[in-house]
């Protein structure tokens, strides 16, 4: 009975969903886990200057790279975006990222930025630094990560669960620096000054914050630019102030955005020429303020809403630790009760 | 002659049925290397939080979907009173909601940086811990969260069932002197039983595979677990063991609703009775019962999305963009092919559990269906590792052989994803489908056979009329579920190809709630399209 037109319409809509797949002169292909609006731009500006065609996709990072595990030599992908370093070193422990050497890169990002073997290198910058609301805390009374386990801030801290990779990252890089048994107890220590269980992203942090329900939240650079250059949360985001900890000591604690050659890349050299294209002072000024985060490259200033935030002295560890650690610093988490 | 029909009845169920079961096999496949070492740490630290969330969770969103899918689905279907006929297919308009939206959206009212408690606590200058306000970001909330969203599947179902008992049943129970409430709670609602425990399986089962509202609210389940081991420990066979514990739980629910369907089996009562007339009220009562289903649709509709038009109301030029259209398309077109496919599967099935009913033939069938409760992502790589496999084998031989590259055939391709979709929604089609073909009693088969019609002829002017409800239902709980979809569109999805759900999470994952707030408009206003459809239908095909 209605079988003929239920064939017509199959037809009709898979001719229309497979008509994109034409194949270009020269083209690079991405998997990239920055969203599309984040990174189009700059991948039209590429297209534009050189010719070469960008295809792209973006999803999750883990789902991502299991994808390019499993296409193994098929893969047409040459070039993964990832928005922490966590997931690039995953990545390259799983054998898709190559090693790439190019003067370009290694001088434009510092040796801390990118895998001393050249499997992947970092984009922009974040810190992930703690916000207090000024009135309710005295930055004087502020000084350290080590120092949030202090019972004067009992109740007095928000913070996103431990199922986020930059929590796992900061307690990794704590693990790194102090060992296991230093950072449980300070895990143990800054739970139980949580204001409430963890729950919302870090935006969520911030406004609870602003709203009164702690006095301090963790959180990362760029959501606190984000809701400054939203005109309707810009209220609420100037309500916290930005410290500035272990000026003294190690540094904040930092992570990337950054980008690796696929293994089995079918167009690594457009994709050498697209990560060189990025790091270029122009294209790093625009990738960086996209998302407020700071710019790898020396001598790109960050966007004047950064540096509103102040300057700061960041953590020196080689960030490839913070992938190599991530699983203990589950277990650590899992074990200390940080839900 | 016959056995040669068995086989060939057998063969077109096992070999669809395992492409379908395939990914679930893939993942439970690496139950087989398990990870002793993370088990026992999980044991010793969160699995306990993981069963007890997720079982809390899923009875507390089947009661709640049960209490009231239940009562909106009774109300009209007995009583007369104002707006309901534009009620009674408002209420379906919660399904067009994806979980994670409305959670996103009340939060962001109910919140304690919310509107509403800001406003509170302006107007009687408290504040934090100088008040009790519900925390949506709950346990609770969640709950109430997806059953808001999941209680049109009972409703549905229940509202067909109750129509169907005709006026003699009624009348039979007035005669033994039952009072109306009587009546509903020992003839009416134990008659219904098969249809509800279905809806409620169904709600149940979309509970255990939540992640997004889970994720948000940040509370502790299976599916975060899975997440969290799988990726953040880097231990799969962890991870492999968590889904296949949650699949277990699921299984018992699929046996238990099995098996309370098949100590009764309820047949329609012969040609179409009388169906019972609609009882009238006073007007006061009226407005009371009106009121009491206009709740779910507030509540689960009316409010998230004028959340979400306030909030995509800057943004609305965009609407007009040609990527926007372009997207609307996609997602239009995807989920559109989705459910045909799905619906077909489920009517091959179906029918050959129907006409063989041993279990070689069942056994795949409830395998194949087991996707309903896995999270996505699960089933999304379960799909990419063995067309991956199966594209480096043909890629290989193809060098060796002719010295030609084939590159990935399957992997990336539409394929794929139709695939995913088939395995993680054949429950759904296939529920609806069953149910309608249960309620053809094999006796009529037999009586227009016995009229001289061919098996075909039994199919077109018998069977064909009388499914065509639920294969419509099928179709539309398809379709709306492909187009909310997002973790194995995420993923499998070809170059260069966005949908609106993609477009929604992209926003969305960067708590950019306000821009996300337009695509996900939009998800809902191209699920209405075929919610309003099938409701016009249901409603004619009563009639007739």
């Amino acid at each position: 009975m209605r079988i003929k037109p239920i064939l017509l319409v199959i037809a009709a809509l898979s001719s229309a969903l497979l008509s994109a797949g034409a194949v270009f002169a020269s083209e690079v292909n991405i998997y990239s886990a920055r969203q599309e609006e984040l990174i189009k731009p700059l991948l039209d500006n590429f297209s534009r200057d050189t010719g070469i065609k960008v295809n792209l996709i973006t999803g999750k990072p883990d789902e991502l790279i299991s994808r390019l595990v499993s296409e193994g030599r098929n893969s047409p992908a040459d070039l993964l975006i990832s928005t922490d370093v966590g997931r690039l070193y995953r990545a390259k422990t799983q054998g898709v990222l190559q090693s790439i050497s190019s003067d370009a890169l290694s001088s434009a990002i510092p040796a801390a930025l990118r895998d001393p073997a050249g499997h992947w290198y970092g984009l922009t910058m974040r810190a992930r630094p703690i916000m207090y609301v000024p009135g309710k805390v005295n930055p004087a009374e502020l000084s350290s990560y080590a120092d949030l386990t202090n019972p004067k801030w009992r109740g007095r801290i928000c913070v996103r669960s431990s199922d986020n990779i930059y929590n796992q990252s900061m307690v990794a890089a704590m693990i790194a620096q102090q060992g296991v048994a230093v950072t449980e107890q300070w895990v143990r220590g800054f739970v139980a000054n949580f204001a409430r269980p963890p729950r919302g992203g870090d935006r969520d942090q911030i406004s609870a914050a602003a709203a009164g329900v702690c006095d301090i939240a963790i959180a990362n650079t760029y959501y606190l630019g984000g809701m400054l250059a939203d005109p309707a949360l810009r209220a609420t985001a100037e309500k916290v102030k930005v410290f500035w900890p272990d000026q003294a000591g190690n540094g904040v604690h930092i992570n990337i955005s950054g980008a690796g050659v696929a293994t089995h890349a079918p167009n690594k050299a457009n994709a050498v020429r697209l990560l060189e294209y990025m790091v270029t002072a122009q294209a790093q000024a625009w990738y960086a303020e996209a998302n407020h985060e700071y710019p790898v490259r020396a001598g790109v200033a960050a966007s004047e809403l950064l540096q509103g935030l102040g300057e700061f002295s960041a953590d020196k560890l080689a960030l490839d630790k913070l992938g190599e650690l991530n699983g203990e610093a589950i277990r650590l988490m899992d074990r200390a009760g940080w839900r | 002659m016959l056995s040669l029909k068995a086989d060939i009845w057998r063969w077109s169920v096992l070999i669809p049925a395992l492409l379908l079961a395939m990914p679930v096999l893939v993942v439970f496949g690496s139950v087989l290397s398990p990870d002793i070492e993370v088990w026992r740490h999980l044991r010793q630290t969160v699995l306990a939080d993981y069963i007890t969330n997720s079982l809390l969770l899923a009875f507390g969103t089947g009661a709640g979907a049960l209490l009231i899918g239940t009562g909106t689905a009774w109300l009209v279907s007995q009583y007369q009173f104002i707006g309901r006929r534009v009620l009674q297919w408002l209420l379906l308009l919660p399904l067009a909601m994806p979980a994670y939206i409305i959670a996103y959206t009340y939060t962001g009212m109910f919140d304690f940086a919310g509107p509403l408690q800001s406003a509170l606590r302006n107007y009687f200058g408290w504040r934090y811990g100088d008040y009790w306000f519900p925390e949506i970001r709950s346990l609770t909330g969640a709950i109430l969260m997806l059953s808001l969203v999941l209680y049109p599947y009972v409703y549905m179902l229940a509202r067909t069932a109750f129509r169907e008992q005709s006026s003699s049943m009624l009348e039979a129970s007035r005669t033994l002197g039952f009072s109306p409430r009587q009546h509903f709670w020992k003839v009416a609602l134990p008659l219904a039983r098969p249809a509800l425990l279905t809806g409620v399986a169904l709600a149940m089962m979309e509970a255990f595979a939540d992640y997004g509202t889970v994720q948000y609210f940040g509370i502790a389940t299976f599916t975060t677990g899975i997440f969290r081991t799988w990726f953040g420990m880097g231990s799969q066979g962890g991870a492999a063991q968590l889904a296949a514990l949650l699949s277990s739980f699921v299984l018992v629910l699929l046996v238990l609703e099995q098996w309370s369907r098949r100590k009764i089996r309820y047949f329609y009562q012969g040609q179409r009775q009388q169906v019972s007339a609609l009882r009238s009220l006073p007007v006061a009562r009226q407005l009371l019962v009106a009121l009491l289903c206009l709740l779910p649709v507030l509540l689960g509709f009316v409010i998230p999305a004028s959340q979400l038009a306030s909030w995509a109301l800057p943004n609305w030029q965009q609407l007009f963009a040609a990527d926007f259209v372009r997207l609307i398309w996609n997602s239009f077109s995807l989920a559109a092919m989705a459910a045909i496919l799905s619906v077909m599967l489920a009517l091959l099935f179906a029918y050959a559990s129907r006409l063989r009913r041993d279990p070689f033939v069942r056994l795949p069938v409830r395998m194949a269906a087991l996707g309903y409760a896995i999270p996505g992502t699960v089933i999304a790589i379960g799909v990419m590792i063995p067309l991956a496999w199966l594209d480096r084998n043909i890629d290989l031989l193809a060098e060796q052989w002719f010295d030609i590259r084939t590159g990935l055939l399957l992997s990336g391709t539409l394929f794929a994803l139709l695939l995913a979709y088939s395995t993680r929604f054949l429950a759904v089609s296939l529920h609806s489908v069953e149910a309608g073909l249960e309620r053809i009693k094999p006796s009529m088969d037999n009586a227009a056979r016995s009229l001289g019609a061919s098996p075909l002829q039994v199919l077109r002017r018998v069977h064909i009329p009388l499914l065509r409800g639920s294969v419509l239902t099928a179709l539309m709980l398809v379709f709306v579920d492909v187009l909310k979809e997002l973790p194995a569109t995420l993923i499998l999805r070809p170059f260069n190809f966005n949908t609106l759900a993609v477009r929604t999470y992209e926003l969305a994952s960067d708590e950019r709630l306000a821009d996300a707030a337009l695509p996900a408009l939009a998800i809902v206003c191209v699920s209405i399209i075929p919610v309003i459809l099938l409701s016009r239908t249901l409603d004619a095909s009563r009639g007739s």
